[in-house]
């Protein structure tokens, strides 16, 4: 497989992965807002789910992070 | 390798590879600060004190015919609410922002409901659960007690517990 197209494949995958990193943090943006409103209206039971949810959110955006790191590292640094 | 080199690419293929990991790093970033948010708000749920409420004279009940209201404030000066004497002759209040958008909420035409005139919001006047409508949530009941011919504000329920009956007979 020539350079070229194995650039143009490592772009699409990171593509990918900041898609699915934006999609992610779209929903967090909405729970954050949610449980702040029901937290504001005197709801407090949202609040340990809403923390939950949004620690799972943003652990699975750091996984793909690293993902995209991987990428990166792989394909202008060589591997690992 | 060091952090410019990870930062610059040296080579003008590997621009968009380097653009692309900030970016992605700048969403991730993002995600944490909204994960921060969460813990906060858990936190301050966690932290939060018990409010206690003032007994407040309302209304002398011979003062509000059947079928009419009267306009209060409770807890504080800053908190509209408004007291009915419902058809079935018991006298209910409740907060008076509409916990959609807090429009003022109104008796309804009908005498059975309480309506919010903004986006048409309808609650019921029994025990302010939402009837129909945007409102997410049910409107903040004030509990109420009556001595003599005097109705006294003693608390705020947010109908979490739909069993608590905060009204009283006229």
């Amino acid at each position: 497989m020539s350079d070229e197209r194995q650039t143009a494949r490592g772009l699409t995958a990171l593509d990918g992965a900041i898609s699915l990193i934006a999609i992610l943090l779209i929903v967090q943006m909405w729970l954050l807002t949610a449980t702040l409103e029901a937290f504001l209206a005197g709801y407090y039971e949202t609040a340990t789910p809403g923390a939950i949810l949004s620690g799972v959110l943003f652990a699975a955006s750091f996984g793909l992070y690293r993902f995209i790191d991987r990428i990166d590292r792989s394909a202008r640094r060589g591997p690992p | 390798m060091k952090l410019w080199r990870d930062e610059f690419s040296i080579e003008a293929a590997h621009e968009r590879y380097v653009a692309r990991r900030q970016f992605g790093k700048f969403l991730v970033l993002t995600s944490f600060g909204m994960f921060v948010g969460n813990l906060w708000i858990l936190v301050k749920s966690y932290l939060r004190k018990d409010e206690v409420f003032p007994r407040t004279l309302v209304a002398r009940a011979s003062d509000v015919a059947k079928g009419g209201v009267k306009l209060f404030t409770y807890p504080g000066p800053h908190d509209p609410c408004i007291l009915f004497h419902t058809h079935s002759d018991r006298y209910v209040a409740y907060s008076q922002k509409c916990t959609h958008l807090s429009c003022a909420v109104i008796p309804a035409a009908d005498g059975k409901r309480i309506e919010c005139p903004c986006h048409h919001g309808f609650f019921s006047i029994d025990d302010g659960r939402v009837l129909q409508g945007p409102p997410p949530r049910p409107l903040p009941r004030i509990l109420l007690e009556q001595r003599g011919d005097e109705l006294w504000a003693f608390g705020v329920d947010l109908g979490n517990n739909p069993a608590t009956d905060s009204g009283v007979r006229g």
